[in-house]
């Protein structure tokens, strides 16, 4: 017989959003909690990322991110009516909520939460994905596996490394790699800036005189066992390449950081809707999906630049998750859709409960200097120097739901946000602060 | 660690009652100057090669396989579509016709022993204009002379019934229900391994350099320094069976390199189309079709471009091209967004257009060539007619008296129900662990796979599909290494991709710090 697990509150995953959430949503009152992780412990991949930066915004410090996990991890451990199942792989999880997970002693077990927080993370788009032509040798690796080969096993993939796509991952083992004594060649990206964090440019790349190629891509990889060069080259506005500017670089590995994608399977077996922008779930403030008492927080729900805000998020969604759990169900009245805007790649959450103070999770669709961010054309906030790698936080508060029933009357069902650019007042904060 | 110590040039004799690890990866084995003597010696291991062995492995002899590859399956075969035809394509009285429709018959009970996934899905060449309407019919009348059963066609209604999902524009289809889809490299080695099982011997990283005949036995050479001696030698070398039939003084004209290019979907899409899906064929290929595979997912191609090499297996943007938007007009429905992998494969395209069989040596050398499409549906009624061959050349053995055709079963732990998966969890709590989290392929799999005769991520990922799936190994790469390295008895620098020089990774950490240079 299946072992039945019945609980207040279950959290899949033990990343950062899993013990965040977990923290959380015993303060909030759960009676008990559990947390079921795939892996041998928790933290997720916070593990393999040995560099420090995390915890800047959260916890004023600069923390590596096995030191931000343990900022968690003991408060987890120690709580006895939180209870951890390591190594345990969820198999199923239906729209009712029951779960059916595979554990090392247990064997098949299934849980009866009375709320649900989906915080599984996300992973790395693939070569596949790219469709890159050429041979398929050994020595291509998306940039976290090869962070944890480095990081985790104590090995080098390889000595000479071209990276592809700017993503913050990419960034921070360049300089990884160069620091194990390998030789990092070229960091490649195909949009006219990079993807990653201004901070990481700097640090990562510039500090070690590692070129980055923009407006450029990999068009071929070379070699029949091992990856032996690539073929780089420049792409016209639609990413096509442009014939005649091919480079040859000898390389042995090509590492992949071509951005994240939620790690939505669990998530789409429940039914819940997912959001085309974000490809995570459509949430509200609480960030409760469409299926009652399943809630959705960090790299699931949408791709984070900043660990903390991760947390934030998930502290969110595990006190929600308690509070549904404790009252035994939903009060939903009709909610308001937001809809992106100009300039707005995605914004979460997707829909309000009218009244509802909360802050927007947002991106924007390309660098602009000066944005008024705009809610049913009630200003916000204003916001300098934005880019899409950045996410923007902005509060919505009391009085401007005073001022959008000022102006729309009664406020209607859908509301757009804007990110509307405005003309900048000096020509210095055109400044770009990355080499071409 | 030394280079020489690398783990290749093993055999493999496959014990299952106490196989471990009989092909003693851990040390050099010395095949310097070391030969063997075989009754039979079929050289190439795809899945021609592996069904003849394992058709000899039912008699009363010794045979061995000489694969140049680390693993079976690993040329022709593993890049193959995976279709089991019905034989309407091919014109009657051909080799291809005769042994397709016969060995499309023989997959069932093949495929039952040997526990390797297999469905008749059906094929179905669609029309779009009155034109290719007329071909159709052609191909359904030469259908009913090859002996096709159940074959219909179906009008515009009839056809979108069944296939909602293809172009509006089509408007009449040949349906041949008997039509299959398999997985090519899974049958390839569970023929190795069901033969090995069986007695026979299966050198993998063992590559001919050339063979004599001394009057009475073949004596051949190969790469890593070891010979053999056998009284009968098959050749299916596929892509380079011609250069073996040079080595027997054959004069033959050379086999045509066709590459093939074939795009995979996610499984998400995979109930877009049931049947495999034909265009009209061109005068060189069957064209580019929509392909359920046996594992679930869609893949598309292949493109047929004849090349002066055997060895070009790049994918390129001119191929995509040509196929996506080939399928688009079958398919329309398909998104290039959804693609997760791409592979190409090199054909061994026939002088003639129909398998050959030639013989030297008074019949004790046979030579296989020209084995394209549809071989891999013929290769079980290819290895029968072999043995008819050996058997007119004098070769009389009898049947091998305890010979089980059955394979033990695989584990496909995402495939079992919740009662199954308690249960093989609880004789091997091994299969409690995930390790492809895509796929679901558990820890206990993986070691299964290699037990079974994997010694590389590809050949665990071809048997479990391990980093097979959207993140095409970006999770569990590390840990396959890590298994596989501790299965083996090895290092993990030691691994490969799918050996050769394919090394996973370079040095260990802080060692290019200290000027070691471990791999060069």
């Amino acid at each position: 017989m299946t072992k039945v697990i019945e609980t207040d509150v279950a959290i899949i995953g033990g990343g950062p959003a899993g013990l965040a959430a977990a923290v959380s949503a015993r303060k909030a009152g759960a009676e008990n909690v559990v947390i079921i992780e795939r892996h041998h412990e928790l933290g997720g991949i916070l593990q393999q990322c040995i560099h420090n930066g995390f915890g800047l915004h959260r916890f004023r410090e600069e923390l590596t991110g096995p030191e931000y996990a343990y900022r968690f991890i003991p408060e987890v451990w120690d709580d006895p009516k939180i209870d951890v199942y390591l190594n345990t792989m969820v198999l199923d999880l239906a729209k009712d909520q029951s779960i059916t997970a595979v554990h090392p002693s247990h064997g098949l077990i299934t849980l009866r939460p009375k709320a649900t927080v989906l915080a599984m993370g996300c992973r790395e788009r693939t070569r596949g994905a790219l469709n890159i032509p050429g041979t398929r040798p050994a020595g291509v690796y998306t940039a976290g596996a090869a962070q944890r080969f480095v990081n985790m096993d104590g090995f080098m993939p390889g000595k000479k490394v071209v990276i592809l796509g700017s993503g913050d991952i990419g960034l921070i083992m360049a300089r990884r790699f160069t620091l194990e004594g390998a030789e990092v060649k070229a960091v490649v990206e195909v949009m006219p800036y990079p993807a990653g964090l201004t901070r990481n440019i700097a640090q990562c790349l510039e500090d070690f005189d590692i070129p980055l190629y923009l407006r450029s891509t990999v068009t071929k990889v070379h070699g029949k066992d091992r990856v032996e060069g690539v073929t780089v080259s420049q792409v016209d506005d639609a990413w096509q390449p442009l014939p005649g500017t091919e480079m040859h670089i000898p390389c042995d590995t090509l590492l992949l950081s071509v951005g994240l994608l939620p790690e939505n399977e669990l998530t789409q077996m429940a039914d819940v809707p997912l959001d085309s922008r974000t490809q995570g779930a459509v949430v509200d403030q609480n960030r409760q999906t469409l299926i009652p008492g399943i809630f959705a927080a960090g790299n699931v729900l949408h791709v984070h630049d900043l660990v903390d805000y991760v947390s934030e998020e998930a502290e969110i969604a595990g006190r929600a998750a308690a509070e549904y759990a404790l009252r035994d169900g939903d009060t939903r009245q009709e909610k308001i859709t937001v809809i992106p805007g100009e300039n707005v790649s995605y914004v979460l959450p997707q829909r309000l409960d009218p009244d509802a103070e909360t802050e927007f999770y947002l991106r924007v669709t390309k660098p602009i200097d000066r944005i008024t961010i705009e809610l049913g054309g009630v200003r916000l906030a204003v916001r300098r120097l934005v880019r899409p790698s950045e996410m923007l936080k902005i509060r919505l508060r009391k009085d401007h739901w005073e001022k959008l029933k000022q102006e729309n009357g009664e406020t209607s069902l859908e509301l757009v946000l804007d990110a509307k650019a405005q003309p900048v007042p000096s020509p210095r904060a055109q400044r770009e602060g990355v080499r071409q | 660690m030394e280079k020489f110590l690398r783990c290749r040039g093993y055999l493999c004799t496959l014990d299952l009652g106490s196989f471990l690890h009989s092909h003693i990866p851990n040390e050099e084995v010395k095949w310097l100057g070391k030969r063997s003597h075989y009754d039979a010696i079929v050289i190439g291991g795809g899945v021609v090669g592996t069904a003849v062995l394992r058709t000899l492995a039912k008699l009363e002899l010794s045979a061995a396989l000489l694969e140049k590859e680390t693993e079976v399956g690993w040329g022709v075969t593993k890049a193959n579509s995976g279709i089991v035809h019905s034989g309407f394509h091919s014109e009657p009285g051909t080799w291809k016709t005769k042994l397709s429709v016969l060995g499309n018959q023989m997959f069932d009970q093949l495929c039952e022993d040997l526990d390797v996934p297999f469905k008749r899905n059906g094929m179905m060449l669609v029309a779009a204009t009155p034109e290719e309407e007329e071909i159709i019919k052609h191909y359904y009348n030469q259908g009913l002379i090859n002996g096709v059963e159940g074959m219909e066609i179906l009008d515009q209604k009839a056809l979108h019934q069944l296939e909602p999902n293809l172009s509006p524009q089509i408007s009449m289809a040949l349906r041949a229900p008997s039509g299959g889809i398999v997985l090519p490299f899974e049958l390839a080695s569970a023929q190795a391994e069901n033969a090995a099982a069986n007695g026979a011997h299966v050198y993998t990283d063992m590559e001919v350099t050339d063979i004599d005949y001394n009057g009475s036995v073949f004596i051949i050479h190969t790469k890593q320094g070891m010979s053999f001696t056998s009284e009968y030698l098959i050749n299916s070398a596929g892509l380079y069976a011609d250069e073996l039939a040079k080595m027997c003084n054959l004069d033959i004209e050379p086999i045509i390199p066709r590459k093939g290019e074939e795009y995979l979907f996610d499984l998400k899409v995979g109930d877009i189309v049931s049947h495999t899906i034909f265009p009209v064929p061109t005068p060189t290929s069957k064209g580019i079709l929509v392909i359920p595979t046996a594992e679930g997912n869609i893949m598309i191609g292949p493109t047929a471009l004849e090349l002066p090499y055997k060895d070009d297996v790049t994918t390129t943007p001119q191929g995509f091209e040509e196929i996506f938007s080939s399928t688009q007009e079958l398919v329309p429905g398909l998104n290039r967004r959804d693609i997760i992998t791409s592979f190409a494969g090199v054909r061994a395209g026939s002088p003639t257009g129909d398998f050959i069989f030639q013989l030297s040596h008074d019949g004790k050398g046979v030579h296989l060539r020209g084995i394209e499409s549809p071989g891999l549906t013929a290769a079980p009624a290819i290895a029968e007619h072999v043995l008819t061959l050996l058997k007119d050349a004098g070769l009389e053995k009898p049947a091998k008296k305890d010979f089980n055709p059955r394979r033990p079963r695989v584990v496909r732990f995402n495939e079992l129900s919740d009662e199954e998966k308690a249960e093989v969890i609880q004789k091997n709590p091994l299969y409690a662990h995930v390790i492809c989290r895509c796929e679901t392929v558990t820890e206990g799999e993986i070691v299964d796979a290699i037990r079974r005769g994997a010694k590389t991520i590809d050949g665990v990922k071809f048997r479990t599909r391990a980093g097979m799936g959207r993140c095409q190994g970006g999770f569990c790469t590390p840990y396959v290494v890590d298994i596989l390295a501790r299965e083996l008895g090895v290092s993990p620098l030691e691994i490969t991709k799918r050996g050769g020089d394919s090394y996973l990774l370079a040095a260990e950490a802080k060692a290019l710090l200290k000027g070691g240079t471990l791999c060069d």
